[in-house]
């Protein structure tokens, strides 16, 4: 019963490297495979590993181009609702649309709305702020962001099977194997928070 | 080739000087160091306390120059007709030069991929935001009305149903400088949060954990968040080239906009983004010299990152010096006679010892480092960065008074000298830029992690990466 909501709830195996060098091999070694779902969890971007994880990001440059258009539309039509339609006013002799004078804000607009949907977009479509991961249940996670490397092959990969990856990782020269469940154990809680009624 | 390779292998101890960070430095050891920084906090080497002093002292200043200010209104300070814009503006154009240019140095040298950037750029951005944050009390405190100061933004019509004036170059300052506020805090978190995710996994206080934890997002150092996140640090560091020149030119444009001889020139933009950079750089050293002795990071900010500091200082120093002959040519070419009244009236008017106390800053004494022995005396080098700090103020101070204080017509001639309490709120803003400086060092880590690390593993780390 047990084992089995265990193999309900796990989150894939996790193997932990101590160099990028290692890291890249063990990736290329799983593409090769067949393993698909994977993820590589590094303290600094290792170039070249979303590409062999099959990752391609199109979106952002597009985001900010439409960002930016966005922000010059609604920079100079601001400038333009206000001087020629909602309050126009003789200023000088100046034409009511003095698009010259009203490009400097559009170029700041343009830059802002294009800055704050690529960086919006990235926050978004990394799915932030997202506190809680299982894979911070993977034993030695917190050195992530100092010196290790994690791969880890994902149980909805469909050539997942916990004896196979296992030794799969294992034959990868990784420092440990380990499974990583989606929930922390509820018999190790009860050990380190006692009832109530013990206090 | 294959001989070449060879003979540059045999080379170890050459490699080794120019080499971007020194010392037997591992991922674990460069994390130790720049996190111990900010844990550590009884560790602070006792000039961070002495700093903090001073830094308190000088708010004191600020709180009471503006309260009076306040309570009487702009005739506190020292401006009139004909010299409307005093200190206040010269102070404006000085901390918005160093913000523009320190984030365009730490964006543009990422886009030209200059290595010697990772361990500094966390620095330049601080400093930036410091810089354009003093910046940014002037033109407000400058206002007849400061408590109106949001009628500048297009927040819905004020209570005569207006709108800003759109054709005015103070209302396009308003948007860069909010522009360049956003968009810089932005990028300076975003590189910050794969660095507070590393704080968060190393912190034994629970405290710091859950504020640490809540920063950085959930950050796991995913490969596709990586991907997501280099492609849009590049796209905003981009923007950032752009946002910083666009946003100093439009400063510049209160100037060039109005018929004020001396002012009125096309040349002006280029001049004064120039000497911003001249600026910035002279400033990123006086900031980074003294912050890599007291906390001995002389293994990552090395004496070939300010050797190119130093070098950057020269070459942003030959446009500014071009840029001073240009001016007088224009004057001369062109024929106005006001123009060339302004001219003469710089070089030896009431204001002229100024004026050659700033050739002397800014042209001559950076000539100094043209000599690779003394650009490599790291005292010298930053004795010269001094005399550019009041160089350039001495330059905004100059180009604003004098063309107002001799307009067109003699019965509007005047002349302007600063009032105590102008002094005062500038003593002040320096007070508030050293504080910041203070909490920045105390909390924050000096240096991008993740830049160095990367730094550190890539083949380029024995190279001197020059362009």
């Amino acid at each position: 019963m047990k084992t089995e909501s265990y193999q309900n709830s796990i989150y894939g195996i996790v193997a932990e490297f101590a160099d990028q060098e290692k890291l890249i091999a063990a990736t290329e070694k799983a593409k090769d495979w067949g393993y698909t779902r994977m993820d590589a969890f590094t303290p600094y971007p290792v170039e070249g590993l979303d590409a062999l994880m099959g990752f391609r990001e199109p979106f952002l440059p597009w985001l900010a181009f439409f960002g930016g258009i966005f922000g010059a539309i609604a920079g100079f039509g601001l400038q333009y609702w206000t001087s020629v339609i909602d309050y126009p006013q003789n200023v000088g002799g100046k034409p009511n649309n003095s698009w010259q004078a009203f490009l400097p804000v559009t170029v700041e607009t343009t830059i802002l709305f294009a800055a704050l949907a690529v960086i919006l977009g990235m926050l978004v479509s990394n799915g932030f702020p997202h506190p809680w991961h299982p894979i911070f249940n993977a034993p030695d996670f917190e050195r992530m962001s100092t010196d290790r490397f994690f791969l880890c092959v994902e149980a909805r990969d469909p050539l997942f099977d916990l004896e196979d990856t296992r030794h799969f990782l294992e034959s990868a020269d990784a420092l440990h194997v380990s499974e990583v469940y989606d929930e922390s154990e509820t018999n190790e809680n009860e050990d380190i928070f006692p009832a109530r009624s013990e206090i | 080739m294959k001989m070449h390779t060879d003979i540059l292998e045999n080379q170890p101890v050459e490699t080794k000087r120019d080499a971007l960070i020194q010392g037997d430095q591992t991922l674990e050891s460069v994390t130790s160091k720049v996190s111990s920084i900010v844990f550590e906090w009884n560790k602070h080497p006792r000039i961070w306390y002495v700093s903090l002093l001073v830094a308190f002292a000088f708010l004191g200043v600020l709180t009471v120059g503006v309260a009076w200010l306040f309570y009487k209104g702009v005739g506190v300070w020292g401006i009139n007709i004909p010299v409307g814009w005093g200190l206040a503006i010269v102070n404006f154009e000085w901390w918005m030069a160093i913000g523009q240019s320190l984030l365009l140095l730490s964006a543009g040298l990422l886009l030209m991929r200059q290595q010697w950037r990772k361990s500094i750029s966390r620095i330049l951005e601080s400093t930036a935001i410091f810089a354009v944050m003093c910046a940014g009390i002037f033109p407000i405190l400058h206002l007849g009305r400061p408590w109106v100061f949001y009628w500048l933004m297009p927040m819905g019509p004020n209570i005569l149903g207006l709108w800003p004036q759109f054709r005015s170059p103070l209302v396009w300052d308003v948007f860069a400088m909010s522009t360049f506020m956003v968009v810089a805090i932005l990028y300076w978190y975003m590189g910050l949060i794969p660095d507070i995710a590393c704080l968060r996994d190393r912190t034994k206080n629970p405290t710091v954990r859950v504020l640490t934890g809540v920063l950085a997002l959930g950050w796991r150092g995913s490969a596709r968040h990586w991907r997501r996140y280099q492609t849009a640090y590049n796209i905003v560091a981009g923007l950032c080239v752009a946002l910083t020149i666009s946003a100093y030119s439009f400063v510049s444009f209160d100037f060039a906009m109005s018929i004020i001889p001396g002012w009125h020139s096309t040349f002006l933009p280029v001049f004064y983004v120039a000497g911003a950079i001249f600026e910035g750089v002279a400033i990123a050293l006086t900031i980074i010299i003294p912050l890599r002795a007291w906390y001995g990071l002389q293994s990552f900010i090395t004496d070939v990152h300010i050797d190119w500091l130093a070098k950057y200082l020269l070459g942003s120093n030959m446009v500014v010096v071009y840029g001073y002959f240009t001016e007088v040519f224009y004057s001369w070419y062109g024929g106005d006679k006001y123009d060339k009244l302004v001219l003469r009236n710089q070089m030896f008017g009431h204001y002229a010892p100024l004026f050659w106390i700033m050739i002397a800053c800014n042209v001559i004494a950076p000539l100094i480092l043209w000599s690779p022995r003394l650009r490599r005396n790291i005292s010298i080098v930053f004795i010269v960065a001094m005399f550019v700090n009041l160089g350039m103020w001495l330059e905004r101070f100059i180009s604003l008074i004098t063309s107002l204080s001799r307009s067109y017509i003699p019965s509007t001639w005047g002349i302007y000298t600063p009032s105590i309490w102008e002094i005062a709120v500038f003593i002040g803003s320096i007070g508030l830029f050293l504080f910041l400086m203070c909490l920045f060092v105390r909390f924050i880590p000096l240096m991008s992690l993740t830049e160095l690390k990367t730094l550190l593993t890539s083949d380029e780390r024995g190279k001197n990466n020059s362009p």
